[in-house]
């Protein structure tokens, strides 16, 4: 199925008598998903609506991210929540994700941009919600709950972002001498200064990573102290090279899976001494990328967070949801979608 | 403000109820109607109603086993923080159990490393800044009426304030709560960044006006406090041109903290009311920028740069405290010099910036058309306006006319691509005209959400729907099963 219209799709929605699973690009699809009838999304496509002086952009759901991207650019402006989306990522796709990059820290995640959706739920009903400014507290933020979903709820349609000006200038300052563990209290001592640091990682080979953006003045100003106040973590660098895509962990290794945990900042180093070394962290400790040998599960502590596997064969999530909110999830799954179409999803 | 009926079986049930409340948590209970009457109304002061009676719990525990009782009880519960709602959100009905968090004020924790804090949900929302400050950190949603309302309030609105431009509203800072589903039972929803491992309940939660749970705790996002802020003032004299500046500012990529507007009428008032030495002109800007004062100067500079193309009558650049704050200082007053001019509305719309002069301008000819005063004061960053329609409440039939007009304008945002409430919420309000933004689909969709966590449509059920919309679903209360999610 591949709907070129809102109208057509909701047709499709209401006629099938089968499970389906909504595919954007298909570049991100978890374990378990795909396995319904493939309801491809990539037939609704174009910018519906784009302000930049009222920093609002509103795009269908299908909509290459790279295309998205390439008209924010040509106005000197971005996705603030910067997704690191692989080639082929469609904008309903990220959404559905929450996909978020390094920016994360600073300006949020893809739910805290997104102002409004239009969405069409398991019983072919098209829904409109929040609309294309940035405040809106008219009713219940369904955007909110649409943002993450993954297609469970319905298959968005059209997306409202509020979009953030390109900083003129990055800087990007390393560590290049610190494992993980050592990265976190680095990276935790920049974010907790008033630097406004919009990126706080650490790659395997690079050490930790600081980026600083915005007018050229500020940003030396901010570079200089930031070196100051790191500089009992150990030598810091300044980096010529843009490291920040380096943050997309490439699923294509076929011997191992892939898991992406969340936690506090200040348990990532009790989280990782648990774990073999990471592929990547990012969000000053947050987020952890782990690799581990296929269908082997991470013998984990007590946490405040979780860890999902991203790729391999099965779907996996640790701790097991709590009961109460898995009851609620479902509840809101069958309320959206009493005839389970979406159960495709996973 | 039609309300539904009360229910009767419960209202013939008081003294049970009341009793029942007491075992459950004995020195917190108020049933004299002398003091009920404190909690008859929140700042929409026009509308009023005596709950059946009033608990002020201390703990998580002690709400659940309220609202398991009441839930048994099939009593209807109204959440209450400070009762500061400018939308009737914690109004009750005469068949309602207020449960007010206002005893509930505690700092559960500092983690300045991971930037949160937990706190109980009846704290206030400036002492939470308080409680982070000596570490340097601060909460950033900054409502007006900061000094006096409750976080667990300011979740159920969603609210925002001056400096939501940079930082974001309640949503966009919220990790974590604490709630209570109207059965009793405790979830904890959200978790480190706010993200959940399945769907994003907290986003539906916040904002979801006291209808989904009783939020006890809540874990916010705190900053690092900036090095510095300082304001501009830029005047117009014309407002179109104030608002065309405001666009031009946000099109060059700088991203003040703030910026404020001000037109005519209010700049008037607010002069006579706290003589904060503004110019005599039809518009002003406040615009604020934050940093190092090496950072500030970059910034102000570029202001200037753009507000030269708009001839402005003035820009004032403040070059010391004082002259910050008196720059801030009317337009801090604006509420209060309006009061001196007579009862007013005070709207809450928000609109595209693109369409600022458009609105403006009708909003002109409505407010000649009714004849009654409109003052504009509005965060213009973000397009959240708050047109304030001065009337005289004691004359006969002017509070009709002036609502009549709000709704007018009301919907001018929603017709030019806006929507009917930026920060204070639809309550009861604005309740009648959800329907001029949402199609019932949409109001459906919503309304699924409660069936979810509150299937019997106990917790302050007459808010936020069209009564008849809601009707079905409030209605069906006594035939659902407790657990029909
Ligand atoms: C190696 C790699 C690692 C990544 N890691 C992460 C990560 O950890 N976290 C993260 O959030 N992102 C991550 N991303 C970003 C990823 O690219 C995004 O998830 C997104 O760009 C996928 O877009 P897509 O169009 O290919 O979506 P797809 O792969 O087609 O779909 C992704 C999910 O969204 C649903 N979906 C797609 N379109 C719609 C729609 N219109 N309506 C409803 N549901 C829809 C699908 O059912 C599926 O559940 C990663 C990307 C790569 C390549
Ligand atoms: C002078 C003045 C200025 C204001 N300025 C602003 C402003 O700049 N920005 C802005 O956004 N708002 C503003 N407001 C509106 C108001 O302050 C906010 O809506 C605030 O968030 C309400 O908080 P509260 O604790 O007083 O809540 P209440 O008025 O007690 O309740 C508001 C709603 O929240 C629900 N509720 C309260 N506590 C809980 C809880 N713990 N769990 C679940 N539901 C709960 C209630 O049922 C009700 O629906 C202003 C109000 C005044 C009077």
């Amino acid at each position: 199925m591949r709907p070129d219209s809102e109208e057509a799709l909701a047709a499709c929605i209401s006629d099938t008598r089968e499970a389906v699973s909504i595919v954007g690009g298909g570049t991100r699809l978890h374990p378990g998903e795909g396995a319904g009838a493939r309801l491809d999304v990539s037939g609704l496509s174009g910018i519906v609506l784009y302000e930049p002086e009222a920093l609002t952009v509103v795009v269908r759901a299908g909509t290459r991210l790279a295309d998205v991207q390439a008209a924010l650019a040509a106005e000197g402006q971005m996705l603030g929540f910067e997704p690191l989306g692989a080639p082929g990522s469609t904008i309903g796709g990220v959404v559905a994700a929450n996909a978020s990059g390094p920016r994360r820290v600073q300006a949020g995640a893809a739910r805290d941009a997104l102002i409004g959706v239009r969405f069409v739920d398991g019983n072919g009903d098209l829904i409109r919600n929040g609309g294309r400014v940035m405040k809106n507290v008219t009713g219940y933020d369904l955007v909110k709950l649409m943002a993450g979903s993954r297609g469970r709820l319905g298959v968005l349609t059209e997306l409202a972002f509020k979009t953030a000006p390109l900083p003129p200038l990055r800087c990007t300052l390393c560590l290049p001498g610190l494992d993980a563990a050592a990265a976190i209290a680095a990276l935790t001592d920049a974010l907790s200064a008033p630097f406004e640091v919009s990126g706080a990682a650490w790659l395997p080979d690079r050490g930790a990573l600081i980026r600083l953006e915005g007018l050229e003045r500020s940003v030396a100003i901010r570079a200089d102290a930031l070196r100051d106040r790191l500089a009992a973590h150990g030598e810091v660098v300044e980096v010529q090279d843009d490291p920040w895509l380096l943050l997309r962990p490439d699923g294509g290794d076929p011997d191992g899976d892939l898991w992406r945990i969340v936690c506090r900042p200040g348990e990532a180093a009790r989280v990782l001494s648990a774990l073999p070394a990471p592929v990547s962290m990012d969000w000053g400790g947050a987020l952890i990328h782990l690799r581990l040998p296929a269908d082997e599960m991470p013998v984990l502590p007590r946490f405040a967070g979780h860890a999902r596997r991203i790729t391999g064969a099965a779907p996996a999530v640790l701790p097991a949801p709590d009961p109460v909110v898995a009851r609620l999830d479902a509840g809101l799954r069958r309320r959206f979608d009493p005839r389970g179409i979406f159960a495709g999803a996973d | 403000m039609q309300m539904p009926e009360p229910d009767a079986l419960v209202l013939s049930r008081r003294d049970a109820i009341v009793a029942a409340l007491r075992q459950a948590v004995s020195d917190a209970v108020i049933d004299d109607p002398a003091e009920t009457r404190a909690y008859e109304c929140d700042a929409l002061s026009a509308y009023r109603c005596p709950p059946l009676a009033v608990v002020l719990p201390r703990t998580t525990q002690q709400v659940s086993q309220l609202m398991a009782l009441c839930h048994q009880l099939g009593v209807p519960v109204v959440p209450r923080g400070a009762g500061t709602s400018l939308a009737g959100g914690s109004m009750p009905t005469a068949d309602a159990v207020v449960i007010g968090l206002a005893r509930m004020t505690e700092v559960l924790e500092i983690a300045t490393g991971d930037r949160l804090v937990r706190v109980q949900a009846g704290r206030t929302n400036l002492s939470v800044s308080g409680a982070v400050d000596g570490q340097g950190f601060f909460y950033a949603p900054d409502p007006s009426s900061q000094l006096a309302c409750a976080i667990g309030g300011n979740i159920a609105m969603n609210s925002g304030g001056a400096h939501c431009l940079k930082y974001g509203v309640t949503t966009n800072n919220l990790l974590g709560v604490t709630m209570v589903l109207m059965d009793g039972t405790v979830v904890e929803l959200g978790g480190p960044m706010g993200e959940a491992a399945g769907l994003d309940l907290l986003g539906v939660v916040c904002g979801s006006e006291g209808q989904l749970g009783i939020v006890t705790e809540a874990t916010l996002r705190i900053l690092p406090k900036p090095q510095g802020a300082r304001p501009v003032l830029i005047a117009f004299d014309s407002s179109e041109t104030a608002g065309a500046c405001v666009a031009a500012i946000i099109r060059a990529g700088v991203l003040p903290v703030a910026i404020e507007f001000m037109d005519r009428p209010c700049i008037r008032a607010t002069e006579a009311f706290a003589q904060a030495g503004y110019p005599d002109c039809e518009a002003l800007l406040i615009v604020e920028v934050e940093g190092t004062a090496p950072e500030i100067d970059e910034q102000l500079a570029l202001i200037r740069d753009i507000a030269q193309g708009f001839e402005p009558v003035e820009f004032r650049e403040s070059r010391s405290e004082d002259e910050s704050r008196r720059i801030w200082l009317g337009r801090k007053s604006a509420f209060g010099a309006m009061g001196q001019m007579g009862d007013y509305i005070c709207l809450d719309g928000t609109i595209p910036v693109s369409a600022l002069p458009r609105v403006l301008a009708r909003i002109g000819e409505l407010s000649r058309d009714y004849g009654l005063p409109v003052a504009n004061v509005f965060h213009a960053g973000d397009g959240n306006m708050h047109p304030l329609i001065i009337h005289d409440a004691n004359a006969p039939g002017d509070l009709d006319r002036a609502e009549a007009l709000g709704a007018d304008i009301l919907r001018l945002c929603v017709e030019v691509g806006g929507c009917l409430t930026g920060e204070h919420g639809v309550g009861i309000e604005k309740r009648d005209l959800m329907s001029v933004q949402y199609r019932p689909a949409d109001l459906d969709a919503q309304m699924r959400v409660k069936d979810v966590f509150d299937p019997r449509w106990l917790l302050n059920a007459a808010k936020v729907f069209p009564l008849e919309v809601s009707a079905s679903r409030r209605d069906a209360r006594p035939n659902l099963p407790p657990d029909a999610a």
